[in-house]
């Protein structure tokens, strides 16, 4: 039963249930991407549309827009497999709850994620943001966001057996995103400089390396402590 | 084949129940009773697993289940209070995800087993338009389906009709012959004559 096979059976099951589940209610997929876009129309508004202005802080409004959206899912991430047992059931399997874990992750990250990475060229049009700096975007946000998923998860399922764990939850997290965001943040600015920002992504890409090696570790063990 | 050795279990302070030691065979069925807060549902979560008991050890098969998770998890199937059963899936979508889940051949019978249960028609409806009773059942139809030696079923009779207590007490006896061991909770008591049945009743303490 221990085969290659089963394991990615494994994933491939939870991962399709995650979606089917997001597609069957549809709110939960449009609600962070409709956060998302409100968030970034109301700055040009707010800040005045001065083109310069705005390019410069492009960068910035996209990544803490794209921060908040992500944590607006978050709190569901596990909500509904505790709640009706699920993930009791999960525990109770003979697959490792880390692999378990992982599609889950996977899966809020191609709810919540993915569509932000790839709206944000019509928000660069939006923000004046110049192609250079685009480019930066789009690479930063594809690392970054799944990063930001696995985080997230941690704390997610530490505060999943509590009654109102949303305030916690933010109090966690949001503190473990600020290197996230910075390292993002200054790759795209070094790419409006048109300067070399592969420094950046490989501080990122190693973060998301790490994080994806013992993410799933942490979040079974908090998960272990919230269900006993 | 279970064998626990002298547990005990505090919550909020109170002592459920210390120094409890028992043994289940082959072929056993063990009632657990006791008034609501006795402790049931906490004992059938330290045999599961979830919970660590202040002291004492479970053993299974002769190896601490806090050991070897894999040998204990493959035998065990355990159906608590929260079922594990999603109401936005329809019963066969649940049924083929806990298969896959555990790592069990997707059955093609699937609808075989809906059809004892009663739930003919309602396979591709999503369990929560369904009554309590038949939500109950979709999650018992994984009586039918498992290779798990030890059931743990926490008040598997909650919301089922006569006529379903009666087949699940008969899927139970055939699960008896075959070699396996029950441990369940229920105030009712079982309509059916079970030659091994042993009963386990915890005292509610202050």
């Amino acid at each position: 039963m221990k085969t290659h096979d089963s394991y990615w059976r494994l994933f491939s099951s939870i991962y399709k249930k995650d979606l089917t589940l997001a597609f069957r209610q549809r709110s939960e997929i449009i609600n962070p991407v409709l956060f998302f876009i409100i968030v970034i129309t109301l700055f040009p508004l707010g800040v005045g549309p001065e083109p310069n202005l705005l390019a410069r802080m492009a960068p910035g409004i996209i990544w803490v827009a794209a921060l908040l959206s992500t944590m607006l899912g978050l709190d569901k991430m596990f909500r509904d497999d505790y709640v009706d047992g699920t993930l009791e059931q999960m525990m109770l399997s003979p697959f490792p709850t880390s692999l378990t874990v992982l599609a889950k992750i996977a899966a809020h990250w191609t709810v919540t994620g993915l569509p932000l990475v790839l709206m944000t060229p019509m928000f660069a049009l939006l923000l004046n943001l110049e192609s250079e700096a685009l480019t930066a975007t789009l690479l930063t946000l594809l690392i970054g966001t799944p990063l930001l998923s696995l985080i997230g998860a941690i704390g997610a399922a530490l505060t999943v057996g509590l009654q109102k764990g949303g305030v916690l939850l933010s109090l966690l997290v949001l503190p473990l995103y600020i290197p996230v965001l910075i390292f993002a943040t200054s790759a795209i600015d070094a790419g409006a400089m048109s300067l070399d920002y592969s420094g950046q992504l490989a501080i990122l890409g190693a973060l998301l390396a790490g994080a994806s090696v013992l993410a799933p570790f942490a979040v079974s063990s908090s998960l272990k402590v919230s269900v006993s | 084949m279970l064998k626990v050795d002298s547990i005990c279990c505090v919550r909020q302070d109170r002592c459920l129940f210390e120094d409890l030691s028992f043994e289940l065979h082959q072929g056993q069925i063990v009632q657990l009773e006791g008034q609501n807060g006795a402790g049931k549902t906490s004992l059938l979560r330290i045999l599961a697993g979830f919970v660590r008991a202040e002291s004492g050890k479970v053993m299974w098969q002769g190896v601490d289940i806090a050991k070897d998770n894999l040998q204990f998890a493959c035998d065990t199937l355990y159906i608590g209070h929260k079922t594990g059963v999603n109401g936005q899936l329809t019963a066969l979508e649940n049924l083929a995800f806990w298969l896959e889940t555990h790592g069990l051949e997707t059955r093609q019978d699937l609808l075989d087993v809906l059809a004892q249960l009663g739930l003919v028609g309602l396979e591709d409806v999503p369990v929560r338009l369904l009554s309590a009773g038949q939500q109950r059942r979709v999650a018992l139809a994984r009586l039918w389906l498992n290779k798990a030696k030890l059931w743990m079923l926490d008040e598997p009779f909650t919301a089922v009709d006569k006529k379903g207590v009666v087949l699940l007490q008969q899927q139970f006896k055939k699960h008896l012959a075959q070699g396996g061991a029950i441990i369940l909770t229920s105030h009712q008591d079982l309509t059916e004559h079970f030659p091994e049945l042993s009963r386990l009743v915890l005292e509610y303490r202050f």
